[in-house]
């Protein structure tokens, strides 16, 4: 199928590697020739993610995370899995400021910031299997492409 | 972490990324500071930051706790469009002023 691509990458859930997969994901999004603030909402999105795989998903143990993006026309689908404890309650945890852990101080604004940046967002977890966060973003929207227009 | 005291202030040189990898040091380098020279108020300086995500909204507001108890502020500086978005977005700017800078 034309205008289509994908690309996957696996990576040790370590909070280093946190920069490394939102600049991954920014830099396969280029292509769209998206504005600024469209990579920024994407970069703020899957550093939310794979942050909660990190710090939930694995509770710091170091296993494996995986992020798959693709292209379809100017629709950028990205997916962030992990096979760690899983989420009880997704609604619940979706809620803006819940947190399992006052303690550490989280904000509670993970998810609410991935629904704030992206047109989509859905949560798979099944308890003791892992979470997939699946986000959706349309780029260029309302953009007038010009480049079809003679010069 | 980029730090300086004057009298009971604290100001933060926030790094370029501000993430859950970075935030936890900040967190455990600001307490101690802040408990060392009786901090009553933090300004928090994203002159060169052009990356944030929640973990740097939570930084903000683990601080603003320790501190409102003695009845501190918290305050941002040279923040650019992009973290004027996420301190407005995450609810925080109800308890941090952001200091805007006249027109040079």
């Amino acid at each position: 199928m034309k205008d289509t691509n994908e690309m996957e990458i696996i990576f040790d859930s370590r909070s280093e590697n946190e920069g490394f997969a939102r600049v991954a994901v920014a830099s396969f999004m280029t292509q769209l020739n998206p504005t600024v603030e469209e990579v920024a909402d994407v970069k703020t999105a899957v550093s939310e993610a794979v942050t909660n795989a990190v710090i939930h998903g694995y509770e710091n143990e170091v296993k494996k995370i995986h992020i798959r993006c693709r292209i379809r026309e100017n629709i950028f689908y990205v997916e962030v899995k992990d096979t760690g404890r899983g989420i009880e309650n997704v609604e619940e945890a979706m809620r803006p400021m819940f947190t399992t852990r006052p303690e550490q101080e989280r904000s509670g604004m993970g998810f609410a910031f991935m629904e704030a940046f992206m047109d989509q967002v859905e949560v798979e977890s099944c308890p003791g299997k892992g979470t997939t966060v699946k986000m959706r973003r349309a780029v260029g929207k309302g953009r007038e492409i010009w480049t079809t227009q003679s010069l | 972490m980029k730090y300086q005291v004057q009298e009971n202030c604290l100001t933060i040189y926030l790094p370029r990324e501000v993430d859950h990898h970075n935030a936890e040091e900040m967190k455990r380098e600001a307490d101690a500071v802040i408990d060392r020279n009786h901090i009553k108020y933090i300004i928090f300086d994203f002159e060169k930051t052009d990356f944030m995500d929640s973990s740097g909204i939570g930084v903000i507001m683990g601080r603003y706790k320790t501190i409102c108890l003695i009845g501190g502020e918290v305050w941002a500086v040279h923040a650019n469009a992009r973290i004027k978005k996420i301190l407005t977005l995450s609810g925080v700017t109800k308890i941090m002023q952001i200091y805007e800078e006249e027109e040079a």
